[in-house]
Order: C-alpha cells, then structure tokens, then sequence
C-alpha cells in the first residue's frame, strides 16, 4: 500500500512531520504512521504551555491494540493543540497531514528543521521499511 | 437473539430474595446519613436464575471443549475440587478466627506450603498472591529486598527476554525496576552473547519463563542460570507453562531462585471467566525470610502449639489483606492429593506428547518456526497459508470458533508474526485433537479457495465480529440509567 | 487418578506419529542430571479417599456459619442466597477463560458489564473497572492511579489511620519501590485534621468509611474533606462498605474521586480469607489512567448489541512496562457472585439487609455497654463497633469459645499493641450483620458478664 508523503512538509525517522510557518510549527504523524496503527481511538496531545525537547516522546496515539508514543521532532513550547481531536481522533486517519494536525509549537531553534528529511528523502527512507 | 440488561428487565416491585424481620428493637438511622435512592435492577429470582442461564449459553468453556489456549493451560477442572472448597468447614471460616480453631485449614496452607516446596525444588513458599502477575510482583519485590539488605543499591535492573508475557515487564516497573529486553536467538533460546553483554553490577536478575513462550525449554538454562549468579543477579522463574516440566524438573534445583506458579493453569483450578486464581511463590532458602506475611508455620511435632501463623523476619511486607485465595488453594490441594507423585508427572508427560502430536501433525499446514525443535506442552504456528496472502491468524482464529473450538492464543509471543499459540493440555483425548487438525486443515483450504468464510468468521457464534473501535471511541462503560431516574 | 483420558494405545500412536520411540525422549533438552526426580508426596488417593481426608480436615475448625460469630474487621460474615451459588457453579461461567474472544463469551462480559453498572450506581462513582484481588490491593492500585493522574509529578500519599491496618500494608508494599513518602497514619486524627496534611506534594489521601474501628465518616464530613483535598490538586480515595451502601449514603455524592473496598459481603464465602472482590470505582475522567479490565458496550457485524473489554492499551498485555498495572488474572468468579447477589437482593433487599445489621449491631452495642467493665466507643457506626473491656480481650475470647461456643469480636491488640496504642489498650471490635439473632446477641452479653472476671 503506498502512503501518501506531503511534499511541503519535513519529516522526522520516527514518522512525525513539521510544517514551518513563521517562528511556528505545525506537528503530525504521516500516512505511513497512521496506516500502520489502524483505527486511532485516542490521541493524547501535550498541554499548551508545556514545552517539547527534540527526540523526546512527548504524547501518545492509541488505536484498539496498540498506543505508539510521539517523538518531539523539534524543541519548542506549544501554543495550541487541535481540540478536534478529542471527539473525532479519527482525523488522523482520514486526514493525517490537514484536519489530523496535532499540536503548534512555537519553535525554541528554528535550524533543527533542516535535520529533518524532506518529502523524497522520507519517501525514499519509507520504501526501506 | 441479544439477552437484555438485569436493568432492562427490572420492573418496580419487584424482588428476588426474603429476608426475615428485625427480632431486635429498632434504632433509627440519622437522615444525615441516609442515601436518597439506589438504582439496582428490580427482580425476581426466576428472572435472576433465567438471565444468567441464557447468558450462561452464550459462552464456551471448557467444559464444553477444548480451549488451545498457549500458556494458559485450560486443563479441565475437577469436580470433586468445587465440593472440597464448598465443605461448610471450609468456606463458613472467618480469617481472622484463632489459629486454635481453624488447625484443620491452617494444615491443609502448611501442607500445601510444603507440597508446592517439594514440586518446585523450593525452601519456602508463601501462598498470599492472588494471581500469578501478583506473585511476579511478589517475586521481583523479594529480589529488590535481597540485593538492598546486602547494601547493594546499584542493582536496578532486570532481565526480560523479548518472548516474555507482558506482565513480566509491568511487574517490574511497578517494583520500581528497569526492564532491559534480551532477544532470542535463532534456536528459540535466550541469546546467551546478549545475555553475557548486559550483566553486570547493575543487573538485580532476570525474569525467566522456562519451556518458554514459544513452548521450547531452553537448551541452555543451566548456563543461563549460572551466569546470572555469576554477575551477583537472580533468577525469577515465570512460572505459566510449568504444565510442562511438573513432577518432570524441579525449577529450584536449576538455579532459579524464586518463582510463582499458577494455580488455577498448573493445578486445575477453574478460570472463572477471569479468576480468581493465585500465583503461590516459592524460593530457595535465602530468600524465605523475605517472603509476604504471614505464612502458616509449625512449632514441630512435640511443641503442643500447633499451626500458626508467622511473619518472615524480612518480609516485603503482605501483598493482599488476609492470607490468600483459600478456596483456590483447597482445589489445589486436592487435586495435588489425588494425582500423588507419579500422577502429576503424566500429567507433564501427556500434555508434552500431546502438544509434539499436534505440532507433527500441523506443520506442513502452518509454518511452525521451530518446528525442527521438540516443542513442550505447547508450540507456535503462524497463521499463514500458502496460497492465500491476505488470510491472517485472527481469520483462522474466528473461523476455529465455527468449527466448535476456541481459538488458540493469537499475537503472541511478539517475536513470532501472525503467531498461533497452542496448547492442548493432557486433559483432551486422541480424538479432540484429531477433530482439531482436521478442522485447522480444513481452514487452510478454504482459506485458499474461499477466504470470504474466513474473513467474515465467526458466522456461527451468538454474536458475529464485534466492532472495537466503537467500544474505544464511545467508551459505554455502564448501562444507562432509564429517563428520570 | 490425574484426569487423563488417553491410554498406552493412543500413546503408542500418538509417538509414532511424532517419530519419537517413548515420552521420556521429549524430554531431552531437560537436562540429564535433573531429568525424573523423585517427589517425596503423598501417593495418589482415589476421589472417595481424598474426600474423607479434606473432610477431616474442615471438620477440625470450628464452623463460624454453625456458631454465634461476632468477627469482621475486614471479612463478614452474610446470609448468601442460593441462587448465588447455582449461577456460580454454572460451567459455562466457572470453567470459561478470560473472554478475550468476545463473540463466544458474551456470557462472561455482559455479566461484567451489569456487575461495572451495579457497582458504579451502588458507590454513586460514574465508571467502574471488573474487579482487582481485594479491598487492600484495590486501594493501592488507587494510589498508583492517583500517582498517574499527577503524571509522576507528586509523590505524598496521606493515609488515613482509620484505613485497614491491612490495606496501609499492602499499599506500602505495593509502592516499596516507587520512592513515595506515605503519611498519615501515625496518629489516629479525623478526616478533616487529614487535610491539614496535604500540600502541592500530595498525590492523594485515602480514608474509609465506615473506618477499620467502625466508624462511618458523615457525607458533610466527607464532602468538606473532599473541597479541601481537590483544593490542594490531590485525590480523595475512599474505601467503603457496599452492604452499608444499602442505607448509607455512596461516597460518589460528597465529591471522592476514587471508591474502593471488599467485595466479599456481597453474595462471596468468607472461606477463611479468599477468594475475595477489589471493587474499583472512579470519574471518567481519569479512566486512562485506571486499572483492571474494563467491559465496554459496542455493536456486532449485523448491528446487534454486544460487549468487549475496552482501553486494553491501559494494561500489560499491550502497555507491557508502561501499562497502569500488571493485573491480568482478577476475581471474576467473584465479580459474577456479588452481582447475582445485588440481583437477587434488589435495592430494596440490600437495605432490608443493610438496616438489619444496623439495628442489630446497635442492639449489640446497647446491651455489652451495660455489662459491667464494658464500654463502647461513642460514635456513629454501621454494624461494628469498638468496645473497652475489663480484661484482655484475648482471655475473654478464649472463654467465650471453651465455655460458651461464641466466637467473640476481634481483639484489637493484634494490630494496636497496648505499649505503642495505649488508647487501644483491651479494645475488642464487635460485628453484628442480619445473621446475628436476638437470643445470640443476649448470649453473648450474658456470656459476657461471666468471663469477664479476672
């Protein structure tokens, strides 16, 4: 089955992504991550306010057999979470990279996002798997 | 047809038991106190006895048939053991009534206490836990103790291999421990280079499960064992799959130091739909004097003072209120009187022929990954059939559950892809276990010709798949109340 | 006997097949030097013979349910109709496996479901889990939970010294490594001083009503405590007693956070200590953080109502070495025979049943306060209560047995040494439930008034 890879994102080894806008990004997990956890019953997103250390698991996504935990893929502090999530956690699935976000954190070092793959890095690094 | 909630069949009025007046004058209960309402189903007895009956016909059991559950054990469950828990003089008794008048039940813990010791190759043997994940606790919590009262601060970590049963790692978190995984090697046996690499000054023991849950007994347990002590570590032996090696090795002689058994696998308790069961642990004769409290002790055939309870002079302190599930341990008992020595070896010999009969039989059907290896009273097949790549192990499973059999355990152990654990047991006859391959060969064939049968299964069970993704979204964890209420 | 049905024939096929030529060469990779010892047991006894022995055995301790028996302090002693043990002994319930195969175990977690919803409703608690071992591991699986609520940031416990001596036990032991500090119980103050105890560092406090000496904790009492505990951000846990909760008001309505206890009372044998029921109830808010298996409501393929256990990512199975317990195996024999009990009883039986304790005890109490040397202790009880004595309680109790066939209450001293509790010195804690008669009860305070002579 081939996951959807968005091009204007960077990704992490651990199947998260970073959407940079401004001094801020916007944090998810990818198809490939969604796919292989099957239906999400739940996600547990980090308060806003709390701050994230790059690397670090930092919240969790539950499906019915299994509760992965979420890598920082950046350090920074969390301005806002997608609230949606609470009732529909489903969005991850059906929509991993738009309505699925997880969490905006305003960047602590901006420059760590270059350490990240780009879209045909990651396609290509998934295709290992 | 769905059997409607106790609550959906109450009805104003109406009641199930009498109870006898108040012969006491009355004392009134302060309004201050009082609860307004209590919201309990309204019925009566037969509506009691008819709800649970038609429930009661929507499960398997297995008294019913077989349950190829691996590491479980569902042997059959005697019934002489349900009249020896029921004797009034047994199941009348208060814990806390004077030793000198329970001797009878307190003999029967001190025998058992010294019966389970002798099956085990143990020293001492505390008989509090109530299940075996409470006696890993127990087991581990012991081993902290050990290395704390010889000044050891350093030791915080324990071995768990990657085959373990996911309550090995919980237990030892909960002691307050680290888990360090070590993986097996290509045989089935705990890597013994990995092994050697992560004991050192830090290791407080490993957590061994021995056959294993792949069902093999390690080639190499002496070893292992051995180089544990070396590097100052304990040996924790799960003890889920002893069925195996009952009456056949003594654990405690083979370097592990403590260990639980399961009652209600090993010793023919029945499982309840869930417990209760319990998870006894014995040790070698360091480690008696940290054992939970109390356990039932003997001042010795001349000392007029007779059973009575005592507190190891170390203890970790008692695990549950009272002394353990008793009428658990009444069942054990008795069926360790019946069996007597020989007895409870066939019951290793049968259930090991039992399994290798299955796995001879099963192999050029499912892959067995070590199938090269004499398996013991269980073995792991992988629910894939040539010919038919989208069919897995829980569409074997489902479709097993038509054919009139439980499913054996799926997904586990981790390290085996579409595992299928089975696990006959000695109880089954020749023929269930002809009936058992021949419905597993039929599977694999209409796997390949018709997988929709499969993938669709159980078509023949009281209710068809259940859809648990809604059960975690919505999370109906309580009936719901009727309006106004 | 070993309940084995295959005979040396189907062995002697069954190793053919296998390509072995006899059992003990399955045993090969056991090794040589400890293959086939010798287990110095008993032989093997027929089942006639082994029910004359365990018949010997139950014979040779005094009967509580044939004698006037005024023990609790944890276990009692409760009129369990028959209908509970014709629902129990059901195969299809007793000898079933854990129903992780749902669509052929509906029996078991419907069962479970009702038991969730009585429980729930019966502690005024919204959720609750199928079962933990026992009132004392079910309260240190509380704290555990409260530990995890405070997401590790809060390691105070207060425990209340009214709690079960057993269950501040269990709950140091269970915690033994998790580097807490446990408070509390050194001093036997009321709930609302217990307040005065928990700060920003406080995980939770945990008291019972009615408490280890009998003591019910008013629903004022208990509310304000309540206010005062989620004001520090801590938990309430409370460990009550469901037959009390017939009349009593449930601890659900006064704002706890936690409700545990002893299943035991409803509908389950004291069978000398166990097998017993954890009862485990809590907000929803917090139930990823809780314990035990959960049974949840959900649909089949065809639309048709059905149950499963829900939030498995919470336990070990999946969770492994981060899961909320290592509970696998629980109590749910016993889960099944409290709710046949709750079933059986109705609302209106458990209160019927609830009062006669009440009145009962409080009977009790009025006539063994009247003998001379006795006093009991003032304050609001359900049906046990602590009584000073003229002597050693152990002496009195031992009279009472070899003169009068009474086994009497429970000497406190066991758990209270005079030397370190001088308050507690000769208490004895007397228990009546609807089992107690009239003329036992006048017995006793006769009976009472003659052993109590130095």
């Amino acid at each position: 089955m081939d996951s959807k890879v968005d091009q204007g994102v960077r990704y992490s080894k651990t199947h998260e992504w970073v959407r940079v806008e401004g001094g801020e990004a916007v944090i998810g997990i990818s198809d490939y991550a969604q796919n292989k956890l099957c239906d999400i019953v739940f996600v547990e997103l980090t308060a806003v306010g709390r701050e994230m250390k790059v690397g670090a698991a930092c919240m969790v996504i539950e499906s019915v057999k299994a509760a992965e935990e979420v890598f920082a893929p950046v350090t920074g502090t969390v301005t806002a979470r997608n609230e949606a999530l609470v009732k529909t956690p489903e969005l991850v699935n059906s929509d991993p990279f738009g309505k699925g976000w997880l969490v905006r954190v305003k960047l602590a070092s901006p420059s760590e996002v270059n350490a990240l793959m780009d879209a045909a890095a990651y396609t290509s690094f998934i295709a290992t798997l | 047809m769905p059997e409607p909630l106790l609550f959906e069949k109450s009805r104003p009025g109406r009641a199930g038991v009498s109870i006898p007046a108040c012969d006491v004058p009355q004392t009134p209960v302060p309004a201050t106190l009082r609860r307004a309402a209590l919201d309990l189903p309204e019925v009566s007895e037969v509506d009691v006895v008819r709800h649970y009956l038609r429930l009661a016909h929507l499960n398997y059991c297995v008294d019913e048939g077989l349950y190829p559950l691996g590491s479980c054990t569902m042997k059959y469950n005697p019934k002489v053991n349900e009249a020896a828990a029921r004797l009034p003089g047994f199941a009348r008794l208060h814990p806390l009534q004077d030793p000198s008048t329970a001797q009878g039940a307190m003999r029967l813990l001190f025998e058992l206490q010294g019966m389970i010791s002798e099956i085990g190759g143990f020293d001492a043997v505390s008989l509090q836990p109530s299940a075996g994940a409470h006696g890993e606790l127990t087991g581990i919590l012991i081993m902290r103790a050990w290395h704390a009262s010889r000044g050891d601060a350093r030791r915080t970590r324990i071995l768990v291999p990657d085959s373990a049963h996911g309550t090995n790692p919980a237990s030892t978190t909960m002691a307050g421990l680290e888990v360090v995984e070590i993986p097996s090697d290509a045989r089935g046996n705990v890597d013994l280079m990995h092994l050697r690499a992560q004991l050192d000054e830090r290791t407080a023991g490993l957590m061994l499960t021995n056959p294993n849950t792949l069902g093999l007994f390690d080639e190499n347990l002496l070893a292992i064992t051995h180089l544990v002590h070396e590097a100052g570590g304990l040996v924790y032996g799960d003890g889920a799959n002893f069925n195996a090696i009952l009456g056949v090795a003594k654990p405690g002689l083979m370097g592990i130091d403590v260990m639980h058994f399961n009652l209600h696998k090993t010793f023919s308790t029945p499982h309840g739909g869930g417990g209760p069961g319990s998870g006894a642990v014995g040790v070698v004769k360091a480690l008696a004097d940290f054992l939970p409290g109390p356990v039932v002790s003997h001042a010795g055939k001349d000392a007029g003072a007779g059973y009575a309870w005592s507190t190891p002079g170390r203890s970790v302190g008692r695990v549950k209120s009272f002394h353990g599930n008793f009428g658990v341990l009444v069942r054990a008992y008795t069926y360790i009187r019946m069996l007597g020595p020989d007895g409870l070896r066939e019951v290793a010999e049968n259930a090991v022929l039992n399994a290798n009969y299955l796995q001879a039989r099963l192999k050029d059907t499912y892959p067995v990954p070590h199938g090269d290896r004499t398996c013991m009273h269980e073995f792991v097949a992988q629910g894939r059939i040539a010919g038919a790549p989208d069919v897995r192990a829980l569409d074997v499973s489902k479709r097993l559950i038509d054919y009139g059999f439980h499913p054996p355990t799926n997904y586990f152990p981790l390290i085996v892809h579409e595992a299928l654990m089975i696990e006959p047991t000695e109880t089954e006859n020749r023929e269930t276990l002809d009936r058992f391959v021949e419905a597993m060969q039929s599977i694999a064939r209409e796997a390949a010709a018709e997988p929709a049968l499969l993938h669709d299964a159980p078509h023949a069970s009281p209710v068809r798949r259940l859809d648990e993704v809604k059960a975690a979204r919505e999370l109906k964890l309580t009936a719901e109340k009727a309006a106004g209420r | 006997m070993s309940f084995i049905p295959n005979t040396d024939s189907d062995r002697a096929a069954m190793l053919e097949a296998v390509g072995k030529p006899s059992v003990a060469d399955l045993f090969h990779d056991v090794p040589a030097s400890h293959r086939f010892p010798k287990l110095d047991l008993p032989p093997a006894l027929s089942e006639q013979e082994v029910l004359v022995e365990l018949d010997t055995l139950a014979r040779a301790n005094a009967d509580c349910g044939a004698l006037p028996c005024f023990l609790g302090a944890g276990a009692y002693r409760h009129f369990i109709p028959s209908v509970v043990d014709y629902v129990i002994s059901r195969s299809e319930f007793a000898t079933a496996y854990t129903p992780y195969q749902p669509e052929i175990s509906q029996g078991t977690l419907q069962a479970i479901f009702e038991y969730q919803s009585m429980i729930a409703r019966l502690t005024g608690m919204e959720v609750s889990n199928a079962s933990h071992y026992d009132g004392a591991t079910s309260t240190a699986e509380a704290v555990i939970m409260a530990l995890n609520v405070a997401q590790g940031q809060r390691r105070r416990v207060v425990l209340s010294a009214g709690l079960h001596p057993h269950y501040r036990e269990v709950v140091r032991t269970y915690t033994q490594g998790m580097d807490l500090q446990i408070i509390g119980d050194d001093e036997d103050t009321g709930p609302l001083e217990l307040a005065s105890r928990c700060d920003s560092a406080t995980a939770c406090v945990v008291v019972q009503s009615p408490d280890f000496f009998g003591r019910i904790i008013a629903p004022a009492v208990l509310t304000e405590l309540a206010k005062k505990v989620h004001a520090c951000g801590a938990l309430l846990v409370a460990a009550v007693n469901p037959v009390s909760l017939g009349v009593l008001a449930p601890p659900g309505e006064a704002g706890v956070d936690v409700a545990v206890g002893e299943g035991q009372a409803l509908g389950n044998a004291m069978s000398f200590g166990g097998p017993y029921l954890g009862f485990f109830a809590f907000r929803r808010e917090h139930v990823r953080k809780s314990s035990g298996r959960i049974a949840g409501e959900t649909v089949d393929g065809a639309g048709r109502r059905g149950f499963v256990f829900t939030l498995s990512t919470r336990e070990q199975h999946i969770r492994r070495e981060k899961a909320t317990s290592n509970i696998c195996t629980n109590q749910s024999l016993n889960a099944l025979a409290a709710a046949a009990y709750l079933a059986a009883l109705g609302p209106r039986g458990l209160a019927q049943v609830a009062e006669l304790c009440w009145h009962k005890a409080h009977y009790a109490a009025g006539k063994i306060g009247a003998v001379p040397g006795f006093r009991a202790e003032k304050a609001e009880f359900f049906h046990e209560f602590t009584v000073s004595c003229p002597i050693a309680p152990a002496e009195i109790n031992r009279r009472l047995f070899e003169t009068h066939g009474i086994i009497g209450g429970y000497d406190l001293s066991a758990d209270y040494p005079a030397e370190k509790f001088p308050a507690r010195k000769n208490q004895m804690l007397f228990c009546c439930t609807e089992v107690n008669t009239r003329a036992e009860i006048d017995r006793l305070a006769s009976a009472l008034a003659e052993v109590s002579h130095a």
